[in-house]
């Protein structure tokens, strides 16, 4: 029988493996797609607390959840794309200054 | 019976397709598991009965996010030169080696699942696009406005970053 537990389990482990990218890549768009992978565990982990606790505030805060991923995509890829024209190349290790 | 058969699947799904995203050396191959993945989450959200989520999911992510991914990275346009570049071994067994204990607690937590149990039941409406919009439009409408000026400051916030010159 799968309990909300096994739930749980797999969406940290979905958000173990998006720290891990997040950590470990120096490509800025992998990066961007290792927070989505994290935002979409968080979704997972909401909707099946939601379900256990049998009532639906969860899918209300998962649509929230889903619209700031949206944003966030949008105003990463710009940020890549800004650093991509300053420095021709997307990778995070290049990017040391604070000064432009 | 065929629920739990069909968790395990979309589980292992998940995690194999997630693992390919962040080791995929090409950001277009990472970018189509990535696009698979969301997918088989969707499936695990008709699993907890999110039906209006799991097409949403779709729709919003495997649609419109993904295919802005898609475009940023052909718009780049890495060589290959520049995808081999930066190896940094080193560095990478440090981080792992820092991540470990991470690894630890969802070993942890793995040992503390719960046996048996499985969900309460629920209404038939559950999960439904009607449900959802009663709730997002009637408790959550605040939050609801909030989130469109979110999105209008991310449209305008987007522009104004990725344009060469703004005036």
């Amino acid at each position: 029988m799968i309990s909300y537990d096994h739930y749980l389990v797999l969406a940290l482990a979905l958000f173990f493996i998006g720290v891990t990218g997040v950590v470990l890549r120096r490509n800025a768009l992998i990066i961007l797609m290792s927070i989505e992978l994290m935002l979409n565990a968080v979704n997972l982990a909401v909707l099946a607390a939601a379900r256990n606790m049998g009532d639906m505030y969860g899918h209300g805060l998962a649509l929230f959840i889903m619209t700031v991923a949206a944003a966030e995509a949008a105003v990463g890829l710009a940020l890549v794309l800004a650093m991509f024209r300053h420095r021709r190349t997307v990778n995070v290790d290049e990017f040391r200054n604070l000064k432009g | 019976m065929w629920a739990d058969i069909l968790f395990w699947v979309f589980a292992a799904a998940v995690i194999v397709l997630a693992l390919a995203v962040i080791t995929f050396k090409n950001p277009v191959n990472s970018a189509m598991a990535l696009v698979a993945d969301l997918f088989f989450v969707a499936a695990l959200f008709v699993l907890v009965d999110a039906h209006f989520l799991a097409v949403i999911q779709i729709l919003l992510y495997a649609g419109a996010v993904m295919v802005l991914f898609l475009f940023v990275i052909m718009l780049i346009n890495q060589g290959p030169d520049e995808l081999g570049r930066a190896r940094r071994t080193f560095a990478k067994a440090v981080a792992l080696i820092l991540l470990f204990p991470l690894a630890l607690v969802v070993l942890r937590v793995v040992e503390n699942v719960s046996k048996g149990g499985g969900f309460l039941k629920v209404p038939s409406d559950y999960g439904t696009i009607e449900a959802v919009g009663r709730l997002v439009f009637g408790q959550y409408l605040l939050p609801f406005e909030v989130a469109s000026v979110l999105l209008l400051a991310a449209i305008i916030g987007a522009v104004a970053i990725a344009k060469r010159r703004l005036w």
